[in-house]
């Protein structure tokens, strides 16, 4: 097998996509949100509830690839239990390792498992599902500020 | 230029390959492309991008406007270009409309059809669309010709119908009679499934179509650069096909029409070179296909295509069509062995073209296709703008391996060892 391969898909994203962490969609939760890519039809339902400023619970499901099944796991262990803030933080940061083109040199204290993401991000066409997940925690989170405002 | 249609020797891929310098690239760390993407675009021979180069290294020039002598000599190329290419699907020049690409054609068709509908003063019956009508498609269309036609039934308050595929990934023409009636306008389907390989079968369609005065249009994609076809042969209305499909430059497509429905239909994009005479209170159009071709008209990108059907007939469609056969067969055959593979379409090559969709059980298309990628074998993953079809097959996506002239066998093997291969990747072997 190629060194490329192995690059991309480590260890931990082969972990994530055979047994992934917070699967399964759960009640009660603030709000919902469905993501689709359209290139290749991999969708995830994302649902979020906020308590006391923290995110208290991120429960999904959805069809893809390993790349964005593993990413929607390690999103739910870098989130839950976290801030609002912190949790955007670290959204930031992954975006823009997912974004840099390989470029980027992930901090793991940050990141944790998702520092395993950094391969994916030299093949443009896998960037796209690694960010599935994460597009729908952030639309989630955005429907649930609008919410509590409203 | 001679027509070999009757030679039956064998291709000579490896001579065919010399001709694509693209072939013979490397790609992932040293490893030869092993291209299986030719259903999503082809490559080109020298002998079209020669052709491409020589036409814009002497004759380049705005067609059918301007006197001088490169404005003659550019538009004699386009001329003749599109007489090459309407003897090539037995058409005449004159039903022969170039468009940028298949679904521009399919739109032209679709907007044609809503302008008629919309301005009764000039309408054609046979074209003007509205409530109560209807347009009969099928479930395995790719994109192109679906959402034009529900975006045609939107406009105009037209009714879409379609034919369902069964699980052998045919057409299922059993209820013709109910879906094709005197409320049909249009009929609309693929020759070839640009996802099943499926070789849909024309006539019954046809004779149905005209039976209750239905158009029927064919989307021939994929069939025109895979085997012989001959659009008058068939009695399709309209039909439309790709360059960049057919070893000739992306930015040129065909629509073919009946030349009286052309002359009836109206217009589509107006503007420059389509008109006859332009006064401030309003103006008439030039005879097709001139009527659809608004603006200056891509020119090398024509002289590309001719070029690309001087290649293929050198060689010959029967020819084409028998090596793509071949692989076809291997494909089927040896995808078959794996256990954990599911071909998604016709299991035999019994009107069946050299496109072979699967999934590997336990490995997403997208993990297949990353694992065929890194070994170097260039396949399409994912739903391949046939949504709606592959919901009906019940998958989110599928691999696609699609061949043509310049595939060797040994390459069919190579497919066939990288999935394998990506099933002991990913430990479900």
């Amino acid at each position: 097998m190629t060194v490329n391969l192995e690059s991309m898909y480590q260890e931990i994203i082969l972990d994530h996509y055979k047994n992934p962490h917070g699967r399964g969609l759960r009640d009660p939760f603030d709000a919902e949100s469905f993501q689709v890519n359209p290139t290749c039809g991999d969708e995830v339902t994302l649902r979020v509830k906020v308590t006391d400023g923290k995110v208290s619970d991120v429960s999904y499901e959805g069809q893809g690839c390993s790349i964005s099944q593993a990413s929607t796991s390690v999103l739910t262990d870098l989130v839950t239990g976290h801030t609002v803030d912190e949790a955007l933080t670290t959204m930031d940061a992954f975006v823009e390792l997912m974004q840099g083109r390989g470029n980027i040199e992930p901090d793991e204290d940050v990141l944790e498992d998702g520092v395993a993401f950094a391969g994916v991000a030299k093949y443009p066409a896998r960037v796209k599902c690694a960010l599935l997940g994460w597009m729908a925690f952030k639309d989630a989170l955005a429907r649930t500020s609008n919410e509590v405002e409203a | 230029m001679t027509t070999t249609t009757a030679n039956t020797t064998p291709l000579d891929v490896a001579a065919v390959r010399a001709d694509f310098p693209i072939l013979s690239r490397t790609v992932r760390d040293g490893k030869p492309l092993v291209y299986l993407d030719s259903g999503a675009t082809s490559q080109r021979p020298v002998q079209v991008l020669d052709a491409e180069r020589r036409f814009l290294e002497t004759a380049n020039a705005a067609v059918h406007r301007g006197a001088h002598q490169l404005a003659e000599e550019a538009t004699d190329a386009y001329e003749d270009a599109r007489a090459k290419i309407a003897d090539f699907v037995g058409a005449t020049p004159g039903e022969l409309v170039f468009t940028k690409n298949a679904t521009e054609g399919i739109n032209l068709v679709a907007y044609a059809m809503g302008n008629a509908a919309t301005d009764p003063g000039r309408a054609v019956a046979s074209f003007a669309v509205g409530p109560g009508d209807e347009i009969v498609i099928t479930e395995m269309e790719h994109h192109a010709n679906l959402v034009p036609w529900q975006q045609l039934c939107q406009r105009t308050g037209a009714t879409l119908r379609w034919f369902g595929v069964t699980e052998d990934g045919r057409l299922d023409l059993s209820n013709l009679d109910e879906l094709i009636t005197e409320r049909t306008k249009v009929v609309a389907f693929a020759h070839q499934s640009n996802v099943l390989g499926t070789v849909n079968p024309v006539e019954p369609l046809v004779r149905k179509a005209h039976e209750v005065g239905a158009l029927v249009l064919l989307d021939a994609c994929q069939s025109v650069p895979h085997f012989p076809v001959d659009f008058t042969a068939l009695g399709v209305d309209f039909a439309v096909f790709s360059g960049h499909k057919m070893l000739a430059p992306s930015g040129i497509g065909v629509l073919y029409g009946r030349r009286e429905l052309l002359e009836a239909m109206p217009p589509f994009l107006t503007g420059g070179s389509m008109i006859e005479l332009v006064r401030m209170e309003g103006s008439t159009f030039a005879p097709p296909p001139q009527k659809f071709e608004a603006g200056v008209p891509m020119t090398s990108q024509a002289v590309g295509l001719g070029a690309a059907v001087d290649y293929l007939n050198a060689i010959g469609m029967d020819r084409v069509a028998a090596h793509e056969h071949l692989l076809a067969e291997r494909a089927l055959t040896g995808l078959a062995e794996i256990p954990g593979v599911r071909i998604i379409g016709p299991p035999d090559t019994v009107d069946r073209g050299a496109t072979v969709a699967f999934v590997v059980d336990g490995v997403h298309p997208h993990d297949a296709g990353q694992v065929l990628d890194s070994l170097g074998i260039a396949v399409r993953v994912g739903h391949h703008c046939a949504w709606p079809l592959h919901r009906s097959c019940g998958v989110p996506a599928t691999v696609r391996a699609t061949f043509y002239l310049y595939n060797e066998l040994s390459e069919v093997d190579a497919l066939v060892n990288g999935v394998r291969e990506a099933q002991r990747f990913f430990g479900v072997a």
